[in-house]
């Protein structure tokens, strides 16, 4: 735990615990997770930081064959509900399979490494894996 | 009041693969032959809507306009994704809506044939620093890592969205939606694919992004569509043959999406096509029950679906139900895609939204062949440009 980590997207909070940090609108408690200039519910320009659950359900997926280079395929992209925040993510540890993947399953938060680069930061991305597994990964 | 606008010529390449020609003769050929269909010349033609999505910055309106004719008339060049064509259409439209044109020309083209998988941008960086960049403060590209950006994968999930929240669509039933539009291009001669595919043989083809195989996603092809349009009074001093053949647009509608919660992370193509749809519905005074024919976006078999509940062809709910009944197929209640669609007629990005018109137009004119649809009166295109943009326009056959 002594090498710097640098998460994937900066809505991502590694400490304590990883969760995704968004953007709320003041005025209309509109969620994002990209730079603001607005609002674009409301065009509000005072936003708040607010956490995210790290709990959710599966609204939907899709099983992507192909790739990036340095990425494995096929891998399961989802959208999340995490109670009213709608995330996208992929699913991790789990087999990306049809039969594996269900429609409103429970999931939870996880992250897994991106590796180092030459200064030995290493990334860290995230995903969701099913919230009834045990083993559970990165610790 | 404004004038009426009519569709009076209209063209459409082969969709294909056209090595040995560029987006400018695709382009010509279709202009020249709606202008043909016409009975027009460039010299008649008082403004262009012009479309290329992947050459945008080429200035597609007035490389053709040196090929077919150089008249000093204004050119709008419109860039909206996959609504590109449907907008240059409307340019013309309004031109003559406004009143500062009596008779616009439209067109579209695309050069797509080999283009591969489109969206989905870059993945992991190799070699440099992990430093943030961007909106997101991204240390890598995105594809794979946060999901998924790539067409088939977005429109994936859109359909299975759906079928979380209505049940019943499987990966079968999005294979048969397939299915329907493979069989349906066997009667048309302009079409890329010709061949019928039967659902087991569409779901054993090459898996894309889960559940849509390859032959469920649009063909990236080549090919280009041109319309002439003219005012009602124009068209009064026409001959009785150009009255006959010419076919009214009764709505023309262009939407974007409204903010909704989830619409950051997925694309929403639903809110926006029920918007359009409503309001053209209102405009043209029909109901969906009236549609003869409706082209709709099957970009992929996953949005096919969503599509009829977005254009009301069915109620809330109820698009597998609909399409169950076999109301989508050419002998149906409400044929969807006769032409094809997206997925075997293909789709040229910027000439789809012009050549989903020819293939109404052609069936209200009552010549559209081996796939006619008997006693056609009115239809409907639509397109969907991701990011968004939902064109709709309502076609109505001449009453002389």
């Amino acid at each position: 735990m002594a090498s710097v980590k640098v998460p994937i997207v900066d809505y991502l909070v590694l400490e304590p615990e990883p969760h995704l940090r968004a953007h709320e609108c003041a005025a209309c408690k509109a969620r994002y997770f990209d730079r603001r200039n607005a609002c674009a519910n409301c065009s509000g320009t005072e936003f708040a930081d607010a956490d995210v659950p790290t709990t959710g359900v599966l609204s939907t997926y899709t099983i992507v064959s192909f790739a990036p280079p340095g990425v494995d395929a096929p891998f399961v992209a989802a959208i999340v509900d995490c109670h009213g925040t709608s995330v996208r993510g992929k699913l991790l540890n789990m087999a990306p399979t049809p039969g594996d993947v269900a429609l409103g399953m429970p999931l939870r938060l996880a992250v897994y490494s991106l590796g180092a680069d030459s200064d030995g930061v290493e990334a860290i991305g995230y995903g969701f894996e099913p919230a009834n597994r045990k083993d559970i990964s990165g610790e | 009041m404004s004038d009426d606008v009519w569709v009076l010529g209209i063209h459409m390449t082969r969709f294909g693969k056209h090595p040995d020609k560029d987006v400018v003769d695709l382009a010509s050929e279709s202009v020249l032959g709606a202008l043909a269909d016409a009975g027009m010349s460039m010299a008649d033609i008082d403004v262009i809507g012009a479309g290329n999505l992947m050459g945008a910055s080429g200035g597609i309106g007035q490389q053709v306009q040196k090929q077919v004719g150089q008249t000093g008339i204004p050119v709008y060049n419109v860039v909206n994704a996959c609504a590109t064509g449907a907008t240059a259409l409307r340019v013309a439209y309004l031109e003559i809506k406004a009143g500062e044109s009596d008779t616009g020309l439209a067109f579209g083209v695309e050069k797509l044939a080999g283009a591969g998988l489109l969206g989905g941008g870059q993945g992991t960086a190799g070699g440099g620093k992990w430093a943030p960049r961007g909106r997101f403060g991204a240390v890598t590209g995105l594809e794979g890592h946060t999901g998924t950006s790539n067409m088939p994968g977005v429109f994936a999930q859109i359909g299975l969205d759906y079928a979380h929240r209505y049940g019943g669509a499987d990966f079968e039933l999005f294979a048969r939606i397939a299915e329907k539009n493979h069989a349906h291009s066997t009667l048309n001669p302009l079409a890329a694919h010709q061949k019928p595919m039967s659902a087991e043989q569409i779901m054993a083809d090459v898996m894309v992004a889960y559940p849509n195989t390859r032959p469920m996603c649009s063909a990236n092809v080549d090919g280009a569509a041109a319309a002439v349009l003219v005012s009602g009074e124009r068209l009064k001093r026409l001959s009785p043959e150009q009255r006959r053949r010419a076919v009214k647009i009764t709505a023309s509608v262009l939407t974007t999406d409204p903010w909704q919660e989830s619409c950051q992370v997925l694309p929403d193509v639903s809110t926006l096509t029920k918007a359009a749809a409503k309001k053209a519905y209102a405009m043209a005074g029909v109901d969906p029950g009236d549609l003869d024919l409706v082209e709709l976006h099957d970009c992929f078999a996953t949005a096919e679906l969503v599509h009829y509940d977005n254009l009301m062809l069915c109620p809330e709910g109820g698009a597998v139900d609909f399409f169950n009944s076999g109301a989508p197929w050419r002998d149906g209640t409400t044929p969807v895609n006769v032409s094809g669609g997206l997925e075997s007629k293909g789709h040229p990005i910027a000439a789809t939204g012009i050549a989903n018109v020819f293939e109404v137009a052609t069936q209200l004119r009552g010549e559209a062949g081996p796939r006619q649809i008997e006693g056609a009166r009115v239809g409907l295109t639509h397109v969907i440009g991701l990011g968004q943009a939902c064109g709709i326009h309502i076609l109505e056959r001449s009453a002389a």
